[in-house]
């Protein structure tokens, strides 16, 4: 069991710093928060905006993961269910290598949108993806500590755990990105703006493969 | 792709006014007969530099006949719109239409004493893939590069209006028509938008048979040009509004919103007013009820003159009229500069109020029946046209060709390409730089003037100001 606790923290680790390094990504909103609340010029417009990216997100994340909470109920194809999901990501994290042209459908949403934008912007870059096979092994230690209990009691777990790593997850990201803002709003000012601004394309896309393939490492090899 | 946001980029206006200074500009060189390739001129407006004010560079295009005339950046500060996520083009390639040809360049300046042509866009492909012809301005903003034109398909561009199309700011493919829903454009000129805002707004200049043979009297005289400008909403592509100035106003040309996000204004100039052949500027704003707003603001009059000095298509007026044919608005959105390329002035008009411009400064220069010349003893051919901004404002630069056939008809026998600058003073005013005068490749005329790391009429900025 001591193991199993390890692991159980290093998976909850996970899920935080997946949302700390989601939050700093520019690429899912922290600017907009900055630029929300410098139009307006009112603090309360940049904190609706934040909440408004995080509901954003927190959707994106409960769309991918409620989906595999549901197949988790298949235990005996437990392995098998986190190798594909492994793959999945990890072919994706491929694809985003490979691919680097940016979704132009993204640029189609009203700047007043931001629930949309953060949901989109989070799917379309494998956000979501990225928190699977973490996920799936927080199930995993659960199933293992405690013991197989009937499927439909374990659904009923498995779902609500995806909902608290999906909000887990979310907060550590809204702090993350919101703390971003916040210090450009209030003490740094738009200079750093473009000085913080990091092309993280090829490490997010890297982050996807490396995720994914540890799910399927882990998988095979047991936790 | 850059792994850190272009240093030429800018979350505000004002971070933009206190970057480095330009070293160079370019300028398009436009054979007037065709006999000779259009051409890109690169300028050294480096004042400490031995060739200061001087063309430093040419690169000549492999056809004849483009009419170069506006031209634009492959990225700007919309770069950073926090919107895209993606802030990591290069300012590095020059969009170059030919206005009559309707082909376009894509020159690569990452080396501006050796730029190289990267990219043509054949005529046959803008129209199989848009159905229009004849691109005008290039602004760089959501989903790409946006190009507007003023033809629409046949020989005579008059299959069809004229529209905006995108391309895509890495390919520089054509990806296709912007609007969804027009509503009463029929003709085009010019565009500029507010992004943060989500509105864009267009012009109307004419259709082609109006200009290309040169200006057709009896249609402006039946008030046939363009008098109108239309309120997009960005994103949906769809015209929210259209505002008549007045058929009388004729010729609707430069949009200039303010370069603050946060203010709802903006200027557009009008070259005449048939009613009495004065020029004009409406400003334009967003009212409390959220509807589009327009007022003249600005009026500039004719200047009489003996018939026998004024061209033919003008001895029946026995005047000048202003012709205000490009205005230009600088970052701090403090002073308009308004060409009158008919009178032979250059004004500045503080519009810190942007309801109530006061005239803050003229220099004469050029100038049908008047012709002035340079400080530095130089001809002045035609008036004071395309006019640019340095960013921090200190710098106004202008060339004096308005459109090959228009020149012919209004300045009969005059020939030459000029750029000349002028110095901005603390509260305003102008004088013209003894020392800069520029003078183009015999042969060539020349239009629009883009600065080393943007200008007053490139960047779109996706932050307020402080």
């Amino acid at each position: 069991m001591g193991l199993d606790a390890g692991t159980l923290t290093a998976l909850w680790s996970a899920v935080i710093l997946s949302g700390v390094y989601h939050g700093v990504n520019p690429g899912m909103g922290w600017p907009l928060a900055v630029s929300a609340g410098l139009m307006e010029g009112r603090h309360r417009a940049m904190a609706y905006a934040i909440v408004a990216l995080a509901i954003g997100h927190l959707l994106a994340m409960l769309a991918i993961l409620l989906p595999f909470s549901m197949m988790t109920a298949l235990v005996q194809w437990e392995t098998e269910l986190r190798v594909v999901a492994g793959a999945l990501v990890a072919t994706v994290g491929l694809y985003l290598l490979l691919n680097r042209r940016h979704p132009r459908f993204l640029a189609r949403v009203a700047p007043s949108r931001l629930v949309l934008w953060s949901f989109l912007a989070a799917m379309a870059h494998g956000a979501g993806l990225m928190l699977v096979p973490i996920y799936l092994g927080i199930c995993q230690v659960d199933l293992g500590s405690t013991g197989h209990e009937a499927a439909g009691d374990l659904m009923g777990q498995n779902v609500a755990s995806a909902i608290v790593v999906a909000f887990a997850h979310t907060l550590a990201m809204t702090i993350a990105g919101g703390a971003i803002a916040m210090a450009i709003y209030f003490y740094l000012g738009l200079r750093f703006l473009s000085r913080t601004w990091f092309n993280l394309d090829i490490v997010w896309a890297l982050s996807l493969i490396l995720v994914g393939a540890f799910g399927i490492f882990f998988a095979v090899h047991g936790h | 792709m850059n792994l850190r946001p272009d240093p030429t980029f800018h979350a505000t206006a004002q971070l933009a006014m206190q970057a480095p200074v330009e070293t160079y500009g370019f300028v398009v060189m436009l054979s007037p007969d065709g006999s000779q390739p259009d051409g890109l001129a690169t300028v050294d407006l480096d004042p400490k530099s031995a060739s200061f004010g001087t063309v430093v560079k040419t690169l000549a295009m492999p056809n004849t006949g483009d009419e170069f005339h506006h031209f634009g950046w492959n990225a700007c500060s919309s770069a950073l719109s926090p919107l895209s996520g993606h802030a990591f083009l290069e300012r590095r390639y020059l969009i170059v239409p030919g206005i009559r040809s309707s082909r376009i360049y894509v020159i690569d300046v990452k080396d501006p004493m050796a730029p190289v042509i990267h990219k043509i866009i054949e005529p046959e492909e803008v129209l199989a893939k848009t159905g229009y012809s004849r691109p005008h301005t290039i602004h760089c903003g959501p989903e790409g590069i946006y190009v507007s034109t003023l033809g629409g398909g046949g020989a005579d561009g008059m299959d069809g209006p004229p529209g905006i199309f995108i391309m895509d700011c890495e390919t520089f493919e054509i990806i296709g028509r912007y609007e969804i829903d027009r509503g009463k454009q029929e003709k085009h000129y010019d565009f500029w938008w507010n992004l943060p805002q989500d509105y864009m707004v267009s012009s109307e200049w004419a259709l082609p048979p109006q200009f290309e043979n040169g200006l057709v009297p009896e249609d402006l005289l039946s008030n046939k040009y363009g008098h109108a400008i239309h309120f997009w909403d960005l994103r949906k592509r769809k015209n929210i509004q259209t505002i008549d100035f007045g058929a009388n106003y004729q010729m609707a040309l430069e949009i200039r919103p303010a370069h603050d996000p946060k203010k709802s204004h903006g200027f557009c100039g009008v070259v005449v007013d048939t009613t009495n052949l004065q020029g004009a500027v409406f400003t334009w704003w967003r009212g409390e009820d959220g509807t589009w707003q327009t007022k003249k603001t600005i009026t500039i009059d004719p200047r009489p003159e003996d018939p026998a000095n004024l061209p033919t298509l003008l001895q029946g007026f026995g005047a000048v009229p202003p012709l205000v044919t490009d205005i230009d608005l600088s970052l701090d959105d403090r002073f308009l500069y308004v060409a009158c390329w008919g009178l032979g002035e250059m004004h500045q008009y503080d519009v810190s109020d942007p309801m109530n411009p006061v005239l803050t400064g003229k220099v004469e220069l050029g100038g049908i029946g008047r012709g002035t010349k340079h400080p530095s003893g130089g001809d002045y051919a035609f008036g004071p046209q395309m006019v640019e901004i340095s960013r921090d404002g200190k710098r106004v630069y202008w060339t004096n060709s308005l459109y090959s056939t228009w020149d012919n008809q209004f300045y009969p026998g005059q020939e030459g390409g000029q750029m000349v600058m002028a110095h901005v003073g603390e509260k305003g005013g102008m004088t013209l730089d003894k020392e800069f005068y520029v003078t183009f490749p015999k042969g060539y005329r020349a239009h629009q003037i883009r600065l080393e790391g943007g200008d007053c009429s490139t960047d779109s900025f996706c932050y307020p100001n402080v």
